[in-house]
């Protein structure tokens, strides 16, 4: 009995099968294909920029300026700048966006109509087109902050309401708080429940028990979520277009009230503005695989920390 | 036994209840204060955005104070000066001593609001003096042979900014600008709907095969990968489209511009990939097992349960995925910048050069000088970018958050 049903269900099946057998194999086909095609595409520009880039690819190459209009030389400026902004950029976001990370697991109640607007702003800022953090920057940091502090405090005199790497950093951060947010918040999760109770029923209060067992247990967390909007802010130009980088500049930044070379925006110019497009080629994809070398590692880092924490949760 | 412990202890209802802490109070507050700030971003975001773009609503009605720069001279007899004088009531100027007869009285219409700079009357002067006419909103005072724009410009004055803002020309800089943000909405239109049209099939395609075909350990392989390119710099992937992309598409189909909408969509369509890819993989990975189970159980095999289970199921979370992938397109500027072409032009042509609204905020906000006209309007279209991706994003998150809920609980 039970075998004549079974055959029966199978039987039904492989006819079933037969008419749907071939779609079913040209959809996965079509997913897989798809699968293929990105990846594919990916190597193909990281082919393609390594193989042009490699011949100017050097140390010399990172370790000297740019000389002659631009069209020979190095990127020394430009990486130098891109270093400070970002540093400058972690030390303005990293501490806000862990704070606000600590505020939205430990501090907010699943019900808080606070918590929800908090959530929902800092997805927005993640999705806000970064051309927009620069009309900001402009807007906000060089016309109000910047102008504002010269006429109250420098007499009128224009020092911090023009573009500079402070405001460029700060317009950065502003970008990068989510990555930092989003990142801490997912480490903080993963620090057990009952390492919080215990440290309470001991007596701790909850800002001690934030400060000495929850902080402790999520600096991994911390730094992957600075790696990654290290490599973000690296990577990013439209934001600093018009709040403080510059076209060359023969000496590096002495302060923070002078304008910076960046990587990204090197890129930008050298290929649509300069003077010799097709002599500089060379430099161009250098500096763009120099650019792409600093964001993919640091995102390999990242990825690889945060693949540690999430097996350590488990 | 117990005794000695509660006798010393006092489990009263005063003993138990919270004591206040200066410091735990402080840190509570402080660090919600700093989690408001995030909220406060946005505002001001929109407050300041907004408020450089302010003065093209009122250009028109109300005269505006010249701003002077004071600093450069005239190479005339007298400087003149323009500070504190109201545009309407503006009279005749004489440029010392060179006076033509065909100099007549110039109008700055009462709309001038950018910083007026005297060195270019010197210029002026030296040749053959002919009526300056400062119509709408005077971009590059440096121009010189505007012979001809004084008819029109005194036409146009009597319209306001909207009567110009929606017609098809985008002449920022010229003697009669005109910023007509029609082709710019059209290029921007047509260069998200390439990049959606490559994005969108892809990305789903890929994130069904990672979540329902591929084995876990194809999967661990894959996920990564496909979201490294979601790390490449825009900038980069605009460079590789300028440089390698445009040149490879050429040389398939043949058309006239080298950077066109075709090549900037394909290259967004690059950056919006892994955004699409991630979202939908995670909405496509939440549909409750149970549902999978229920249709293998019931005789369809993967594919058909792929397909018409899970893919159903994971349509809200899908949408938001294409929802944000359309705000990353829309706003995305160094791509646009790079490889579309930058020329605003009113065609349906997808191999023709389009310029976007945000390459055209990155192109042209360095050049312009705080507070013209120019510069409200591209603070303006920044506005409507802010409040288009905002939008997407609500729509995104509360739509698609409340289908989700009452699909899974069935309410």
């Amino acid at each position: 009995m039970e075998t004549t049903t079974t055959e029966m269900n199978s039987s039904l099946l492989s006819t079933q099968n037969k008419s749907s057998d071939l779609k079913g194999k040209l959809i996965v086909g079509a997913t897989q294909l798809a699968v293929y095609t990105i990846i594919a595409v990916l190597f193909v520009i990281l082919g393609i920029i390594i193989y042009e880039g490699r011949e100017k690819f050097s140390w010399e190459f990172i370790s000297s300026f740019p000389t002659n209009g631009m069209t020979e030389g190095g990127i020394f400026p430009a990486l130098i700048g891109t270093f400070i902004m970002v540093i400058v950029m972690s030390l303005a976001a990293v501490p806000f966006g862990t704070i606000t990370a600590i505020y939205l697991t430990e501090y907010a109640s699943e019900s808080s109509k606070f918590a929800a607007a908090v959530r929902f702003s800092v997805r927005t800022l993640a999705v806000v087109p970064s051309i927009i953090f620069g009309l900001f920057g402009l807007g906000f940091f060089i016309q109000f902050v910047g102008t504002g502090f010269d006429t109250a405090f420098n007499g009128g005199e224009l020092r911090w309401g023009q573009p500079n790497i402070l405001w460029a950093s700060l317009t950065m951060s502003l970008l990068t708080l989510p990555v930092i947010i989003v990142s801490v918040e997912e480490a903080l999760k993963t620090i057990p429940r009952e390492l919080r109770e215990a440290s309470l029923a001991l007596g701790a209060t909850k800002w001690q028990t934030i400060k000495n067992v929850v902080l402790p247990g999520s600096v991994s967390g911390i730094m992957t979520g600075t790696i990654l909007a290290v490599s973000r802010g690296a990577g990013e130009v439209a934001p600093i277009l018009f709040t403080g980088a510059a076209y060359y500049l023969a000496t590096l930044p002495g302060s923070l009230s002078d304008q910076f070379m960046n990587l990204g925006y090197h890129i930008y110019i050298m290929a649509t503005q300069s003077s010799d497009v097709e002599k500089t080629m060379p430099i161009q994809f250098a500096t763009t695989l120099v650019l792409l070398i600093l964001t993919l590692s640091l995102n390999v880092i990242a990825v690889v920390i945060r693949s540690r924490i999430r097996r350590k949760a488990k | 036994m117990s005794s000695p412990i509660s006798s010393k202890q006092n489990f009263t209802r005063e003993g138990l209840k919270k004591q206040f802490r200066l410091s735990e109070f402080l840190a509570e507050k402080i660090i919600s204060s700093v989690a408001f700030l995030s909220i406060a971003i946005i505002f001001l975001i929109f407050i300041f955005v907004f408020k450089e773009s302010l003065p093209i609503f009122s250009l028109g009605k109300e005269s505006v104070k010249v701003e002077m720069q004071q600093s450069a001279s005239v190479s005339g007899d007298q400087p003149e000066s323009y500070g504190g004088v109201e545009t309407e009531d503006l009279q005749p100027e004489s440029y010392g001593g060179l006076e033509t007869e065909d100099l007549q009285p110039e109008s700055y219409g009462g709309v001038e609001k950018e910083d007026l700079q005297p060195e270019s009357y010197g210029g002026v002067e030296k040749e053959d003096l002919q009526p300056e006419t400062y119509g709408d909103v005077q971009a590059e005072p440096l121009v010189e042979n505007n012979d001809s724009a004084e008819g029109t410009a005194k036409e146009e004055k009597s319209n306001s900014i909207w009567d110009t803002l929606l017609t098809p020309d985008w002449v920022p800089v010229s003697e009669n600008p005109r910023f007509g943000l029609l082709s710019l909405l059209i290029g921007t239109l047509k260069v998200t709907i390439i990049s959606m049209l490559i994005a969108g099939p892809i990305a789903i395609l890929a994130a069904l095969y990672t979540s329902c075909f591929a084995s876990k350990r194809t999967k661990e392989i894959i996920k990564p990968i496909i979201e490294m390119l979601a790390a490449f710099p825009s900038v980069v992937i605009g460079f590789f489209a300028l440089m390698v992309m445009a040149t490879f598409f050429q040389d398939i189909f043949g058309y006239d511009s080298r950077l066109n909408a075709f090549v900037g969509g394909v290259a967004m369509a690059l950056a919006a990939i892994p955004i699409i890819y991630t979202i939908s993989e995670d909405a496509l990975s939440s549909i409750p097992k149970t549902y999978t189970e229920a249709s293998l159980a019931l005789g369809a095999n993967k594919w058909q349960t792929a397909f018409y289970v899970v893919l159903p199921a994971a349509t809200p979370g899908i949408f938001a995925a294409l929802l944000l992938g359309v705000g990353r397109v829309f706003g995305e500027t160094m791509i646009a910048l790079m490889a579309t072409g930058n020329a605003a032009l009113m065609s349906a042509n997808p191999f023709e050069s389009v310029r976007t609204f945000a390459a055209t905020i990155g192109a042209e906000m360095a050049e312009t000088v705080f507070g013209e006209t120019h510069y409200s309007v591209l603070f303006f279209i920044g506005s409507l970018l802010f409040i288009f991706s905002f939008g997407l994003n609500a729509l995104a998150e509360f739509y698609v958050k409340g289908k989700l809920i009452k699909k899974f609980q069935g309410k």
